[in-house]
């Protein structure tokens, strides 16, 4: 352990003790130390599951360790993972090392082991209790905590009179353990009140900590966001055209914060329309509403119809002189329909030159070319509307 | 009847209005709205969704509640589908959104007093979202599920179609969209689906 800290180690965090949540048998203390050690898990298992038959030395030290090791961090309240294969081996591999000590007479115990080892159960789920974050690990299994209290007093209380019994001390310690119950419960009913006391303002205290906190995160998005816009559009506010994309985009930007569900950001049609429109209208100025039935996941069709969408909501900015322009997309079990339209001035389809990119190749070409449709209905004074098509196989 | 409790709304709803309608009164709470609607008897109530002492949703269930025939057109910044849904079913007869153009308005207004219903885009597309999202069996095949015509329809309005290009689309009247729609707001708020509430619920997004 010395050397190992003197080492210039590159990777500084692996140099910490912590219990690993996959890969684990029991509690992760044999892999955690396996891996700070560098040594294959089995090595540390087979050691702890030899040194557990030289008067339970293993069985301490491994209890000491599960105690005084923190967890590793998990990532968003993830379960451990249990190899439950491997825990079966080494169980009938205990079991049957045990067997044959027992067989040869190897084992020593003494009347005072079993009792001793019941006595520290019950501590262990004692301590359990006391501590929150271990608490969480066991509330799946035994749901009421105090049964759980009740069930480590009991194994901690039957372990000691045990070892009394097996010593033959019983008698004289009876008197002994009442005179400390009566203690025990006076000082109790002289501290409890101010225990209580402390707990609630304790909790009152998070929860004020917890909301101000909640505060602060809402003043620093309103700062960096809004007020900041805010600001943009008084230096702007003779550029209407500036001032209304600005507060078009604050308003966005707020509603997602406010009501999108987070961290859906690009995977799924509906959140990629939006977004291209977001940026269409952000380059453009021209205000795009968007409606979306049903959603999927993206592919990379979806993706070429996203671009032709974008492309057919950019030639609308750019060249319908219209107010607004709706996007409508919708998802079908076979089909994906995605709408564009705008009440511009249209155009004759005819009267486009032939060199011209965007609606042939940019739209249509690239719809085709993934298995899509692309139509473009339009007139001149009667706006535009493109229609893409994409099936689903 | 303009109800919101932002007095510079207010205003500015009533500048946007135009000759068309005439503001008989404005309100700025759940209270005082009921009391104007009662004493004033107008022919359209706008209706914020948001507002203190319980919002639209609950005046519409008080004025409602006691009988009246007053017809409410929802008006809010809000896009979140359970407010939207939520005064749907609560009683209003359309919803639009507060980005509406003057124009826009006062055409809705006029359509609801006139007995239609008024969808937006964003409402006919939560709408089909709604019917289209369920698994289970209708209870109701009637009030449950929507025709091919009036799914073609919510269609045409969420792509931004106003109802006369609507009706030269389909080759029907706009008499007949106006049907549609109209039928379509009736099973909206009488269909008992659990679903509708639920898939409101759950897609709390814009």
């Amino acid at each position: 352990m010395q050397l190992r800290q003197m080492e210039p180690t590159t990777s500084a965090p692996a140099a910490r003790l912590t219990r690993p949540l996959e890969g684990r048998l029991v509690m992760g203390v044999c892999q955690g130390v396996a891996r700070h050690l560098g040594q294959e898990p089995v090595v540390l298992r087979l050691a702890f599951l030899l040194l557990t038959f030289a008067h339970g030395l293993g069985l301490i030290i491994y209890a000491v360790l599960w105690v005084f090791v923190p967890q590793e961090e998990s990532e968003g309240g993830r379960r451990p993972v249990r190899d439950t294969a491997q825990l079966i081996a080494y169980t009938a591999l205990g079991l049957g090392l045990f067997t044959v000590t027992v067989l040869f007479g190897g084992l020593e115990t003494r009347d005072t082991t079993w009792p001793l080892a019941l006595g520290g159960l019950g501590a262990l789920i004692l301590w359990q209790q006391a501590d929150p974050g271990r608490r969480q690990g066991w509330a799946s299994q035994v749901r009421q905590g105090w049964i759980r209290m009740l069930l480590g007093l009991a194994l901690v209380v039957t372990g000691g009179i045990g070892v009394l019994v097996a010593e033959g001390d019983l008698k004289q310690a009876s008197s002994g353990i009442l005179f400390t119950l009566v203690v025990l419960g006076g000082v109790s009913v002289i501290v409890a009140p101010w225990l209580v006391g402390l707990v609630r303002e304790l909790r009152r205290e998070r929860r004020e900590r917890i909301r101000q906190e909640e505060r602060a995160e809402v003043a620093a998005h309103v700062h960096d966001s809004v007020l900041h816009t805010l600001t943009l559009i008084q230096l702007n506010a003779d550029n209407s055209r500036e001032v209304a994309r600005l507060a078009r985009a604050q308003e966005r930007e707020l509603r997602n914060w406010l009501y999108q569900p987070k961290g859906d950001a690009d995977a799924t049609l509906a959140a990629a329309v939006r977004r291209h429109a977001a940026e269409v209208e952000d380059d453009h100025g021209v205000p795009i509403e968007v409606v979306c039935v049903g959603d999927r996941e993206l592919d990379d069709r979806l993706q070429a119809m996203l671009q032709a969408m974008r492309e057919a909501a950019v030639n609308a900015a750019k060249h319908a002189e219209t107010h607004v322009i709706s996007v409508y997309a919708e998802v079908e079990p076979e089909q994906v329909m995605i709408f564009v339209r705008d009440r511009g001035k249209g155009f004759e389809m005819t009267g486009v030159p032939g060199d011209r990119m965007g609606v042939r190749q940019s739209i249509i070409g690239r719809m085709e070319r993934h298995g899509g449709t692309a139509r473009v209905r339009t007139a001149p004074g009667e706006g535009t509307e493109v229609m893409l098509t994409m099936g689903l196989t | 009847m303009i109800v919101d409790d932002h007095r510079l709304f207010r205003s500015g709803v009533r500048t946007e209005l135009g000759d068309a309608v005439e503001v008989v009164g404005e309100a700025e709470d759940v209270d005082s709205a009921i009391s104007a609607i009662s004493s004033l008897k107008p022919d359209v109530v706008l209706l914020d969704v948001h507002m203190p002492g319980g919002g639209g949703q609950e005046v519409l269930r008080r004025v409602l509640g006691s009988g009246s025939t007053v017809r409410f057109l929802a008006l809010s910044v809000s896009d979140a589908a359970e407010d939207v849904i939520g005064v749907i079913r609560g009683g209003a007869r359309g919803y639009v959104t507060k980005t509406i153009s003057g124009t826009e308005l006062t055409d809705a207004v006029v359509r609801v007093a006139d007995g239609d219903a008024v969808f937006s885009p964003r409402l006919a597309g939560f709408v089909l979202d709604a019917f289209a999202s369920s698994e289970a069996p209708p209870i109701d095949p009637e009030l449950d599920s929507l025709t091919q015509r009036e799914r073609e329809v919510l269609r045409l309005i969420a792509r931004g179609y106003a109802y006369k290009e609507i009706a030269r689309e389909l080759y029907i009247s706009v008499k007949t969209v106006e049907t549609h729609v109209s039928s379509v707001l009736r099973k909206l708020q009488l269909s008992n689906r659990h679903e509708l509430s639920r898939w409101a619920n759950a897609r709390r997004l814009v």
